[in-house]
């Protein structure tokens, strides 16, 4: 791999700018397959003191890196600028191409964060979308970059962002009716039990129990119960329910119901279960006639759970490996060029959810 | 039935339970590319909820030794390293039906054991039969499943997948088309060419389609000649005895390098779906004009490889490679001039070649554009201003390249030749996806966008069929030679009008 490096103490970001271009002229007159990616500014807004924890979830994002990546950290008691930039490629043979990636990491103190965009906006790529990650909230910060990126990556079931799901819901609901595109990881944390309650219904067998279900039960890691609100919100908000307001319920659960639109009700529970990984544990689908649905966590994919009136109970393994909290990030750094228009109308009926 | 609300804008789409059987399971494919394509489907947690893979071949294999034969490939060849929970699942769900292709019993045998399974699972799985066989066997095939009564099923889809070639001429491809659709509906059937499934050739059509800057000069008013290339830098290797069957022009020219010209040149779809774009598709391509035979030789160009040097060390020419007779007229290299009649592209040359153990890998569509029509330049020629080029390379590196003129840094007034580039790995964050993956979850879906139709399979032996009649009744002329590692024989070069062939 080649690898070329910069750094200077009390600089300004005009300086770093330039030390980017100069870098990627010299890699690229040393061998002529490496030139730069162009897809995405990432900007992350951290903690100094967690700096090596957020450098490590960068670093595990897998395949899906942006081309350059500017990590701010926040240091107290810092007034000056220092920063260094890194331009990394593998070569390729010939006719092949090598792509360069760019990391900036610029030290800032808390009296930058007001005004960072005027910090950032030189050292980003103009022309491709930028994407804010600011995972120790520094809300002061995030609103001085919203004009200058286009996607904003929040975590819905992040405590450290938000004083518990209510507002974690509102927050993003007030950042989706701006004009940045909200992606949320507590969302990305529901797509494969969307994706199989999805296609559990594509069954023609089961298709018409989709109008006629009576109870919904959601076991989620206590630390996301907004992506199990977020998952039932999406289900409500397919299939036009009207969920209330939920009820603590003894051991941490959570009890409501939601209106059907050509009557009737569906009991909606949702359970704290203990989970090693963040997310959802198992979501179960009760129908009439003796029909339901359950889906749990397990090695080498989904358990699945059949139970219909007068057959015999079937169970079976939907089968896909957990990408973990490294993959959901990676999922969230490329949803960044994708558009979730299904995203919204769940958020609205999981914030009809919110106890 | 009312739709499923579930599925509007998930980003995978979801698909119904299916069996999906293998022909020819224990073969080259199979091992290479469809096992380890489920296995990378069951991975990334895209196949259906309910999977069952059946294998069939002859021999006699137990189902515990195709299971282990499923692991090695998948061990050998998966993109990604196997996890081992994932694939210990599915081999759970695989299977082996042993048994002769033309033995009727093997049908019986396999009916009962897929109507085991929808017993045992409660449900009508949809079936997928994927032949990945010798195409002698797709008619005996095709037809034993409908005499089976495999071709359909109540409340189920059934697909067969059926890999090329297609024939081996026009004839031949008719005859094909007609014994399977005696037993399966077109709709039924998805004939796969992989190329299809490539980003790259996808990408075609969103550069056609999606951009307002290509549509306007993508006719004859401004497009001068455009060249395809498929070179390859490796001989026949081991598959002398397929290829001695087959040679260039069937291997390559007749499907993949034909589909791609068919998207160059082929009116924009009203939609994206599959009978539309595939109508399109067969448009174009009967608007080329099939060469008479007294035609052939100004119009095509066959060679074969002789001794060389690639890669610093010396090659053996095709005559004396293991498994080729020593008088073999098989043609390893192809190149022909094709015109497409329409008011679109009348009078515009468009030059195919494809070759191996040419000098370098490539896949490439490069389109030139007529020069401007004044020059107020001085400096022309090589070097000097040169008419645009729009390349799109397929491989080795996936990538669109426009080269323009500019104007080089200093007092004087000089121009030459800039590329503008987009490469699929710096502008994505991701790496394409292996071709048999999507098409293999499109045919389990019913999405026949990127399949070829059966009119399409015959317009394709249509333009290619005089050609092959030529040579075949031409017994005597030498076959060209062209050293290994050089860019071709010089008997191609006389094919094109007023340009070379672009470097390999």
């Amino acid at each position: 791999m080649s690898e070329a490096r910069w750094a200077e103490g009390d600089t300004t970001p005009e300086r770093i700018e330039a030390a980017l271009r100069e870098l990627l002229r010299e890699e690229h007159a040393a061998d002529e397959t490496l030139v730069p990616a162009r897809v995405l500014n990432l900007v992350v807004v951290a903690d100094r003191e967690w700096r090596g924890e957020v450098v490590n979830r960068l670093e595990r994002l897998g395949e899906y890196h942006a081309s350059r990546t500017i990590l701010c950290t926040v240091e107290e008691g810092r007034n000056r600028l220092d920063a260094t930039a890194t331009v990394s490629g593998h070569g390729a043979g010939e006719g092949r191409v090598g792509v360069l990636r760019e990391n900036v990491e610029i030290e800032i103190g808390p009296g930058h964060l007001g005004h960072v965009d005027t910090i950032i906006d030189p050292v980003i790529v103009s022309e491709l979308p930028t994407l804010l990650w600011s995972p120790h909230s520094h809300d002061e910060a995030v609103e001085s970059l919203l004009r200058l990126v286009d996607v904003i990556l929040i975590d819905t079931d992040d405590p450290v962002y938000f004083d518990g799901p209510g507002a974690a819901l509102a927050r993003a609901a007030q950042l989706s009716d701006s004009s940045v595109y909200v992606v949320d990881l507590a969302w990305l944390r529901t797509v494969a039990w969307r994706e199989r309650l999805a296609g559990s219904f594509e069954n023609p067998a089961r298709r018409a129990a989709l109008q006629s279900l009576k109870r919904i039960y959601v076991r989620y890691n206590p630390a996301s119960v907004v992506s199990a609100l977020l998952l039932i919100g999406w289900l409500a908000s397919r299939v036009g329910w009207q969920p209330s307001a939920l009820e603590p319920a003894p051991g941490g659960a959570l009890r409501g119901t939601a209106k059907r639109g050509g009557g009737g009700s569906i009991s909606l529970e949702f359970s704290p279960v203990p989970q090693g990984t963040r997310g959802i544990a198992g979501v179960t689908v009760t129908g009439d006639a003796g029909f339901s649905l359950s889906l749990d966590r397990g090695p080498g994919g989904l358990v699945a759970r059949e139970q219909r009136a007068g057959a015999r109970p079937q169970q079976w393994r939907m089968f896909g490996t957990s990408r973990g909290e490294a993959g959901i990030l990676g999922d969230g750094v490329r949803q960044a060029l994708l558009r979730d228009e299904i995203y919204r109308p769940a958020l609205e009926a999981a914030r009809s959810l919110t106890p | 039935m009312a739709d499923n609300p579930l599925v509007e804008g998930l980003e995978r789409q979801p698909v119904r339970s299916t069996v999906l059987v293998i022909f020819g399971a224990l073969g080259d494919l199979a091992s290479r590319k469809l096992l380890p394509a489920i296995y990378n489907l069951a991975h990334e947690g895209a196949l259906p909820e309910r999977i069952e893979l059946i294998g069939i071949s002859r021999g006699e294999t137990t189902d515990e030794q195709f299971r282990e034969h499923v692991r090695e490939s998948v061990d050998r060849f998966s993109r990604r390293r196997p996890n081992v929970d994932v694939l210990n699942g599915i081999l759970e769900h695989v299977s082996f039906v042993a048994g002769s292709f033309d033995d009727p019993d093997l049908y019986a045998r396999l009916l009962t054991r897929i109507e085991s399974l929808d017993a045992q699972f409660g449900m009508r799985m949809n079936r997928v039969f994927y032949l990945s066989t010798a195409p002698e066997f797709f008619p005996l095939i095709t037809g034993s499943l409908g005499e089976s009564g495999l071709n359909t099923a109540q409340d189920a889809d059934v697909r067969v997948v059926i890999e090329k070639p297609i024939g081996y001429d026009l004839a031949s491809a008719r005859l094909q088309n007609a014994a399977v659709l005696n037993y399966f509906d077109e709709s039924q059937v998805f004939r796969i060419d992989h190329y299809l499934g490539k980003e790259t050739v996808q990408n075609l059509m969103a550069l056609r389609f999606a951009n307002a800057l290509f549509e306007p000069v993508w006719n004859r008013n401004f497009i001068d000649y455009v060249q395809i290339t498929a070179s390859e830098d490796i001989g026949v290797g081991t598959r002398a005895g397929y290829y001695e069957g087959s040679g260039a022009l069937r291997d390559l020219v007749q499907n993949h390098m034909l589909q791609l010209l068919a998207l160059l040149t082929m009116e924009p779809p009203t939609s994206f779906e599959a009978n539309r774009l595939r109508d399109e598709k067969v448009k174009v391509l009967e608007a080329i004009v099939p060469p008479r035979l007294d035609e052939v030789a100004l119009m095509a160009v066959r060679a074969q490889y002789g001794d060389g040097v690639v890669s610093g060390g010396e090659a053996a020419a095709y005559l004396e490679e293991p498994g080729v007779a020593p008088d073999s007229r098989t043609e390893t290299y192809a190149a022909l001039k094709l015109y497409v009649s329409n008011w679109r592209w009348a009078g515009v040359p468009f030059y195919l070649r494809t070759g191996k153990r040419l000098s370098r890998k490539l896949t490439e569509i490069a389109v030139t554009l007529r020069p401007v029509p004044h020059l107020a330049f001085q400096s022309s020629g090589p070097g000097g201003v040169q008419p645009n080029q729009i390349i799109l390379t397929v491989q080795p590196d996936e990538g669109v390249s426009v080269s323009l003129g500019a104007k080089i840094p200093g007092t004087k007034m000089q121009i030459r030749p800039v590329n503008m580039e987009f490469h699929y790995g710096t502008s994505f964050m991701s790496e394409s996806p292996e071709a048999y993956e999507r098409l293999i979850m499109d045919a389990m879906r019913g999405d026949a966008t990127l399949f070829t139709r059966n009119d399409e399979i015959e317009a394709l032996w249509g333009i290619i069929d005089p050609i092959l009649s030529a040579w075949g009744a031409d017994r005597s002329s030498p076959i060209p030679q062209y050293p290994s590692g050089s860019a071709g024989p010089q008997e191609a070069d006389a094919l094109l009008e007023g340009c070379a062939w672009r470097r390999l």
